[in-house]
């Protein structure tokens, strides 16, 4: 992970168009119906996917956290815009109720206490931020305290995860159960199911990512950064030298907590469906192979790994369905084992392995004049 | 030694003659002492009205024979045929032979199987279709359950006799008492007696009598009868009967005997399938303990090692029995069968080593072309290995199919053993067995063998032992292969007792780990230990909380706070070096 000069050099640029293309020219070339309404939503998707990878990242690559719950947090945060969404569809659904369908369907009157207040948006865009936030603090807090790190701290991320799938599948928690929340409306009043809402909600979706990528660019390259790569090095060390690291990772735990809560909400209205299979511990592994295959420990590698495993995956599960597992298994292992850096760290890696041929050619292009000293 | 059963019948006979209604008897009947059974029906067929026939049923209760109930349930299903001849006499007959042209029987006489001769002298034939057969009613069938129930008393069988015994104190008749004293004088087994007991102490529960009445009671409390347990509960609650005082202080009390004989009834119940579950769980992470405990490497496939040792004993089970047919990739593949008369019991035996074998297989070359290169990298073996395990997945997929596949279970592994009103499963019970055994094995491989001290040695010090001149990487490699060995084990097991599916691991990956994080990493005691108590502690608040998800959910959450008592599990490895 030892910066490039060349590739570091031209990074800047290529971020910066990169970031104008996603931002600005793709909703262009939509409005002007060059890119279909499907495929701008599809890389809403995407996008929503590669700000929880750079969520990871930031616990991963920069800390040395693997964490496997990243999805629950993902689906929390989906979880409570889907309640807003669910409850302005008024009306409208299956059963003409002011309640949610699946609560007709379950015998229920009256909406639960605990709903009422996400008539609200407001309410429901800081519960996004303070759900996910407070469970990730309180399991931040136990975890770090009694020091529960390395493959540890990823068994009970992968425990945690598991439990709260296993909770929110059941129906009499009032959070859909099983079939979770789907068929919305509106948002803030604007169709969900037009183009120019869906457009909008892209273009969020890109902002966010970008300003996520910016801002933990800068909180990676300030002294907070600087600790937080100690940490991720040898923690002990770190520990010696005065830092409290529980606090510092705590900090870093429940802000990547929430960035994934805010990929999730976007999700939710452009995917138009969250349900409990989203937060499995297996999908927390998928986002955890899009980091490692984009390369973690860069901020863009992780988006470009989401971008291009779930691009691969629309693709395969189509077009190969019964082997589109065995291709990503398949891939996830070759890179783990031969591209401990990711796509990002090829260039790298390709120049490592030119220079390391170089000296060896000199090494035996000098070979004949050390056989003449050395008998 | 039990009575004969000529003895028991010739006893309930002589009681029931005192106690029966006096019998009227009508012509055949009361002609000999004893006439032959089949004359009593065909004359209870024939009798004129419906209270003849009762009453000429009733007194077969002074001989309730296993031959007189077998012609009573023909009757009443409807195989007795009655014939009218021309004086108006009816007869009681049989269908005998095969049909003729047109669907007409050859018949005997049900009174002494002989053929039934019309008026010429030719043999009559009759149409089942046409002819009536002959009729019961209500009042009939209860007279021939009066019977029945009579001979199931004297039944040789222990089993059925119990089942007798404890139909009888239904509706708690006084007129079933003697009988039931009777053969309570007579009958040998503690099991039968006891029985006895209980039904005798719920009849006499409506004795007028008040001191029987309490001693009834005091002996169902002391009988921890669970049938008594409703009408004892009545009799509490109910103020309105006539009870009095000190049969209702007497039947509190039996009462409270019961409930807490329930209570202590649930507790075993639940330890049992707490350390049965404990036992699966066990099963299931001990070959974890060994690649993830000793090894240090995140096997994300051990579940999918699981399903290879599962789908081994799936095939071995069709090779025994008319062989297999699969078609991955689309190449047909026909593994042809052994087809063994006793194969369905015998498989197993093979599959264990043979899942063993596979699973150990496949191990060994998954160590040596992935894990062998991120030993110095737990958290890439994690990911590794997952993406093996969504491989293997789709493999299984691929070759036995979506769904779950049919294993078999032998027929010795269904069946219980009650003791003391506590059911034990016996599967359940070969799953605690297998646990200590797989146990036992693996403690002697890594204490007892020359393998298991090199394992030992290398696992508390890799670089040390390359010193001393062991080979390390081949000890790596068989310890790995060992550890998955046992999750093949654990597959063959899991087949008998689940679905064996694509899937089947994942079901069990988060559980495993679970339980080897909180036994402590390194140490094979911490994992029993860890097993067995969150086995009970789930099978206790399932019990308590009468729902499965929210006690797998709150185990979840107490291991998480149990970890922040003892972060490194229960049994601590004790090391000087830092990181």
């Amino acid at each position: 992970m030892t910066p490039n000069p060349i590739s570091s050099r031209i990074h800047g640029p290529i971020l910066i168009v990169s970031a104008i293309f996603l931002v600005v020219v793709m909703p262009c070339l939509n409005s002007c119906g060059l890119i279909a309404d499907f495929t701008l939503n599809l890389w809403g998707k995407y996008l929503c996917y590669g700000i929880m990878a750079v969520a990871i990242d930031l616990l991963w690559g920069f800390t040395g956290l693997l964490c496997l719950g990243q999805a629950l947090f993902f689906s929390l945060g989906g979880y409570m815009m889907g309640m807003h969404l669910m409850l302005m569809i008024g009306k409208l659904g299956q059963y003409k109720s002011d309640l949610p369908d699946f609560m007709v369907f379950l015998g229920h009157t009256t909406l639960p206490g605990f709903w009422q207040a996400f008539y609200s948006f407001p309410f429901a865009l800081a519960m996004v931020f303070l759900v996910p936030g407070l469970l990730a603090l309180v399991f931040g807090y136990l975890a770090f305290r009694s020091r529960i790190k390395g493959v540890y701290f990823s068994i009970l991320t992968q425990a945690l995860t598991y439990g709260a799938a296993l909770l929110f599948f059941r129906n009499d928690l009032l959070m859909g159960g099983n079939n979770g929340f789907t068929d919305f409306r509106t948002l803030l009043g604007s169709d969900l199911r037009i183009a120019s809402t869906q457009r909008i909600l892209y273009i969020c979706t890109a902002l966010l990512l970008v300003a996520v990528v910016a801002g933990c660019k800068w909180l990676t390259k300030s002294r907070f950064g600087l600790i937080q790569r100690a940490i991720r090095d040898s923690e002990n060390r770190v520990l010696f030298s005065g830092y409290a690291t529980a606090n510092f990772k705590l900090f870093i735990f429940v802000t990547s907590a929430m960035i994934a809560a805010t990929a999730g909400a976007l999700y939710v209205p452009q995917v138009g469906i969250i349900n409990p299979s989203e937060m499995t511990p297996e999908k927390s592994l998928e986002a955890v192979v899009w980091v490692a295959l984009g390369g973690r420990g860069s901020l863009y590698g992780p988006v470009i790994g989401a971008v291009s495993v779930n691009a691969l995956k629309s693709w395969a599960s189509r077009a190969y369905p019964d082997l589109w597992l065995i291709i990503l298994g398949g891939s996830f292992v070759l890179v783990v084992m031969f591209m401990p850096n990711g796509i990002i760290g090829i260039p790298a890696q390709f120049a490592a392995w030119t220079a390391r041929r170089r000296n060896r050619d000199a090494a035996t292009a000098a070979s004949p004049a050390n056989r003449v000293t050395d008998p | 030694m039990f009575p004969s059963f000529a003895h028991r019948v010739a006893l309930c006979a002589s009681l029931m003659l005192r106690f029966a209604p006096a019998v009227v008897t009508c012509g055949t009947v009361a002609a000999g002492a004893s006439p032959p059974v089949r004359e009593t029906i065909a004359a209870a067929v024939t009798a004129a009205t419906p209270d003849e026939q009762r009453e000429i049923i009733l007194t077969l209760k002074s001989n309730p024979t296993p031959e007189a109930i077998s012609w009573l349930n023909k009757w009443k299903e409807g195989g007795i045929f009655l014939n009218q001849d021309d004086a108006g006499t009816a007869t009681a007959l049989l269908l005998t032979g095969a049909p003729d042209a047109d669907d007409s029987y050859a018949t005997v006489k049900l009174s002494d199987g002989k053929p039934m001769l019309a008026a010429d002298g030719s043999p009559v034939r009759i149409n089942p279709k046409t002819v009536d057969f002959a009729d019961t009613d209500s009042g009939l069938r209860r007279a021939m359950k009066e019977v029945a129930d009579l001979a199931a008393l004297a039944d040789p069988d222990p089993e059925k006799r119990i089942r007798a015994i404890q139909d009888s104190a239904i509706g708690q008749n006084p007129d079933k008492l003697p009988a039931l004293e009777t053969l309570k004088r007579l009958e040998k087994n503690p099991k039968v007696q006891r029985a006895l007991d209980e039904s005798m102490a719920i009849i006499q529960l409506t004795s007028p009598d008040t001191a029987q009445r309490i001693a009834a009671c005091n002996k169902l409390g002391t009988l921890h009868s669970l049938a008594a347990r409703d009408i004892i509960k009545a009799m509490v609650s109910d103020s309105d009967a006539d009870t009095d005082k000190e049969t209702r202080s007497a039947a509190n009390h039996a009462l409270t005997e019961i409930e807490t004989h329930i209570a202590a009834i649930n507790a075993v119940g639940t330890a049992f399938r707490g350390l049965s579950l404990g036992s699966v769980l066990l099963v299931v992470a001990i070959g974890l303990a060994i690649t993830f405990g000793l090894m240090g490497i995140i096997n994300m496939a051990h579940g999918e090692l699981i399903a290879v040792g599962a789908y081994t004993t799936y095939i071995i089970q069709n090779v025994f029995a008319s062989g297999l047919k699969l078609s991955p990739f689309g190449v047909s593949i026909a593994i042809p069968g052994l087809n063994l008369q006793s194969g369905a019991n015998l498989y197993f035996a093979l599959a264990l080593p043979a899942s063993f074998l596979a699973a150990a297989l496949v191990g060994l070359l998954l160590e040596r072309t992935v894990i062998r290169f991120l030993y110095r990298r737990p958290l890439e073996s994690l990911l590794a290995t997952w993406g093996i395990s969504l491989v293997l997945q789709q493999l299984f997929r691929l070759v036995f199919g979506a769904n779950n596949v049919q294993v078999n279970s032998p027929l010795w592994l269904s069946g219980n053993w009650t003791i003391n009103d506590v059911v034990f499963g016996w599967n359940r019970v070969f799953v605690i067995v297998f646990a200590v055994a797989i146990i036992a094995v693996t403690w002697l491989v890594i204490n007892k063998t020359p393998l298991g001290l090199l394992i030992r040695a290398v696992m508390q010090n890799r670089n040390m032992a390359a010193c001393m001149g062991i080979r390390t990487e081949r000890v790596n490699m068989l310890t790995f292969a060992f550890g998955c060995g046992l999750a093949g084990l654990a597959g063959a097991f899991l087949s008998q007792i689940g679905n064996v599916g694509p899937s089947l691991g994942q079901n069990y990956i988060v559980d495993a780990f679970m339980t080897v994080v909180v036994g402590g990493v390194g140490n094979i005691l911490g994992t029993v230990i860890s097993a067995l108590g969150i086995g009970v502690a789930d099978q206790t608040l399932q019990q308590y909380l009468g729902n499965p998800v929210t006690g797998k959910i709150l185990v979840l959450g107490a291991i998480i706070l149990f970890l922040q008592w003892r972060p490194a599990g229960l049994f601590v490895t004790r090391s000087r070096s830092l990181d």
